[in-house]
């Protein structure tokens, strides 16, 4: 099992006949995930990698079946974009575009409540279930198939995890990528629900970042209803106040976002934080050997 | 983005909101000008910098005829200010806001921000204004008062009102205050702020709702689309690094240690300054290359750092998903080419392309020390760094 997406995902890839997303649907494809279409407006009945191109999402939803879609669309499009998908009742949208003002998403995030739609993103590396479907940009050959749930609001800081997890031997249920914006589809609660609730993940790893209070919120429902062991770092504990860290969503302001604060309220919620990025992946182990887990969870 | 109080007032001014009458000046004799012209029998002169706590740190002085406007404009230009949010360097002044006085009768706070718990836009209000909200919302909680926006109808008016009762605005300057608020929220939206702040908003002894202050940022994401936000940037009010990589979409800030780095995601950024910190060592700087960086980007990049005189070690630090390593190591090659590189580099790839990112390096003949990991990289930068 996995959360979100699986073997039998079916994704079309939004501004597809940009250079990025040739380049990341070539790497999707090789992984095996499958690539049903693609949509970029006036290229409909070109095609690339293989894979058809639509005119509109509506159209390459209607001819394909697909479920899910994947968007590169340059920044001043992707509210647009997002919303096309909405409307073409996708389960699911995975926005990797980067930049997209933040009163456009505040649009859309409100444009979204009621409809059955879950976005992913923006900004974000997208979601893979190793060895079934990958939906993003992250190097696919650093995960493995396993049992621990990754969610994170950075994308480089999840391939760290990653990469350390499946080092040592222990694979991966699904890693997603919520996104380092202010105004995203879905939160760390949201994912921490998928991942309590999937029978196949044991542990989870949630890496956050100064700004907000998004850790703080996830960590009191941690407590309160998680029942697997949940380990997690933070990003930017040296970061000046007031300066924004390149993720538009990574900035502390008014005294409030502290890596400090954050760690405070993971540690009391009983979330083992990692004090470096670089002990993610043994702060999980000794985790997984308190609990008795380590071995049930070691996949090679 | 942020823009100066006096361009603040610019853009309110146009949204209705009411601001005080008032000219910029860049010289003393500007200033003498400005103040004959506003021809008011009191004259305040403030010091516009990108920081606030301004007048505590003694630039904003009320002067009483024009020599005193004289006295003050020439000690506060080129003074240089230090705030609480200036840091112990300061921000020297070489613009003033010359504006007319007022009758103030009390001082209240407005601010318009994203909630990011809601997701919406939201607009707060205080009847203690004058003070950082901050403080007020850590001593007073119950004196803040927030009106979550919708976006689709945008502040509607009976909001604007009942923020106006809440902070016991009184009930004849009521329809004021809600024009006042409507418009800052307009305003808001139209220039996609991400801080749009009055504080104070005054009450007048003539019956006005004043803005005596301004505090407005930009999106940095939204200025595309904000040709005439954009004409607002002054230059002299940031780390010429940092103007340097803006020119190459290159998210940059300086800092003060002596470890240059160059990473991909800031997430993984800010993460590779915590691990130097960790082992001892200061970065110089936060530098994301990004997602979609060309090799001329990152030779661009690396010459930013290399062109800090405090840098004396370099740490690479990628983690290809969207950024391909080849593309990354193209580029530190054609910098360290371009400008020499005599100090240590040590280089952590890891992700896409990354074999023939290290080919790359390797056939490149350069003094490159190599790293395993992150850990492993700041350790070794470190070290090297703490030798020279």
């Amino acid at each position: 099992m996995s959360v979100y997406v699986n073997k039998d995902t079916k994704v079309i890839v939004q501004g597809i006949t940009g250079g990025t997303a040739r380049f990341h649907t070539k790497q999707m494809l090789e992984y095996g995930t499958k690539i049903v279409g693609g949509v970029t407006p006036k290229k409909g009945g070109t095609e690339v990698e293989g894979v058809p191109v639509f005119n509109t999402v509506k159209d390459a939803v209607d001819t394909t079946g697909a479920t899910a879609s994947v968007i590169y669309v340059p920044a001043p499009f992707a509210a647009d974009a997002i919303v096309e998908a909405v409307d073409a009742e996708l389960d699911l949208v995975i926005c990797i575009t980067e930049h997209i003002p933040v009163l456009d998403m505040v649009k859309v995030k409100r444009y979204m409540e009621g409809k059955k739609t879950r976005l992913i993103g923006p900004n974000c590396p997208g979601v893979i279930s190793p060895d079934e479907c990958k939906i993003g940009i992250m190097p696919g050959y650093i995960h493995t198939k396993g049992h621990i749930g990754v969610v994170s609001r950075s994308g480089t800081l999840t391939y760290e995890a990653v990469h350390q997890l499946s080092q040592a031997g222990y694979g991966q249920t699904s890693a997603v990528g919520i996104g380092g914006d202010p105004v995203n589809g879905t939160n760390f609660i949201d994912v921490l629900k998928a991942f309590n609730e999937d029978p196949e993940t044991y542990a989870v790893v949630m890496i956050g970042e100064i700004g907000g209070t998004a850790e703080e919120e996830a960590a009191e429902w941690v407590k309160a209803n998680m029942k697997k062991p949940v380990v997690g770092f933070i990003g930017g504990a040296t970061a000046p106040p007031g300066k924004r860290m390149g993720h538009a969503g990574a900035i502390i302001s008014g005294g409030k976002g502290t890596a400090e604060e954050k760690i405070r309220v993971m540690n009391e919620c009983g979330i083992a934080v990692a004090e470096t990025p670089s002990v993610i992946g043994e702060t999980m182990i000794r985790v997984l050997e308190e609990k008795g887990l380590a071995e049930k969870c070691k996949t090679h | 983005m942020n823009i100066h109080e006096y361009q603040g007032k610019e853009i309110l001014r146009k949204y209705g909101v009411k601001v005080p009458n008032g000219y910029v000046a860049y010289t003393v004799d500007e200033a003498v000008e400005a103040a004959d012209k506003l021809g008011t029998s009191v004259t305040v002169v403030k010091a516009q910098i990108h920081a606030g706590g301004r007048g505590k740190a003694g630039g904003v002085k009320v002067a009483k005829n024009l020599d005193e406007v004289r006295t003050y404009a020439n000690e506060i230009l080129g003074k240089t200010l230090v705030t609480h949010q200036t840091g112990p360097e300061g921000k020297e002044v070489k613009r003033l806001l010359i504006e007319e006085g007022c009758d103030i009768q009390k001082e209240y706070y407005v601010g318009v921000v994203l909630d990011r718990a809601t997701s919406r836009v939201v607009m707060m209000a205080s009847e203690e204004g004058g003070t950082e909200i901050e403080e007020v919302a850590a001593e007073t909680p119950e004196k803040i008062f927030k009106e979550i926006i919708d976006p689709v109808v945008g502040l509607l008016p009976y909001q604007a009102r009942r923020l106006a009762f809440n902070i016991n605005i009184p009930d004849e300057l009521n329809g004021k205050a809600v024009k006042f608020m409507m418009g800052l929220y307009q305003a808001f939206v139209d220039k996609d702020c991400s801080i749009a702040e009055i504080n104070p908003l005054v009450t007048t002894g003539d019956g006005e709702v004043l803005a005596l202050d301004a505090k407005m940022n930009f999106d940095d994401n939204a200025l595309y689309r904000q040709k005439d936000v954009i004409e607002y940037r002054d230059l002299d009010e940031e780390d010429e690094k940092e103007i340097e990589a803006s020119k190459y979409d290159l998210s940059y800030v300086a800092l003060d240690g002596n470890i240059g780095c160059m990473v991909n995601g800031a997430g993984l950024a800010m993460s590779t300054m915590d691990i130097i910190k960790h082992y001892g060592g200061e970065p110089a700087n936060f530098l994301d290359v990004g997602g979609g960086a060309t090799a001329e980007k990152v030779t661009e990049a690396f010459k930013i750092i290399l062109s800090d005189k405090n840098v004396k070690g370099i740490f690479v630090n990628i983690f290809g998903g969207i950024m391909k390593c080849d593309v990354i190591a193209e580029g530190v090659v054609a910098a360290t080419k371009e400008v020499g590189l005599n100090l240590p580099l040590v280089v952590r790839l890891e992700g896409t392309n990354v074999d023939l990112g290290k080919k790359i390096l390797n056939e490149s003949g350069l003094n490159i020390i190599p790293a395993d990991s992150m850990a492993d990289g700041a350790e070794k930068i470190v070290s090297l760094v703490k030798e020279a």
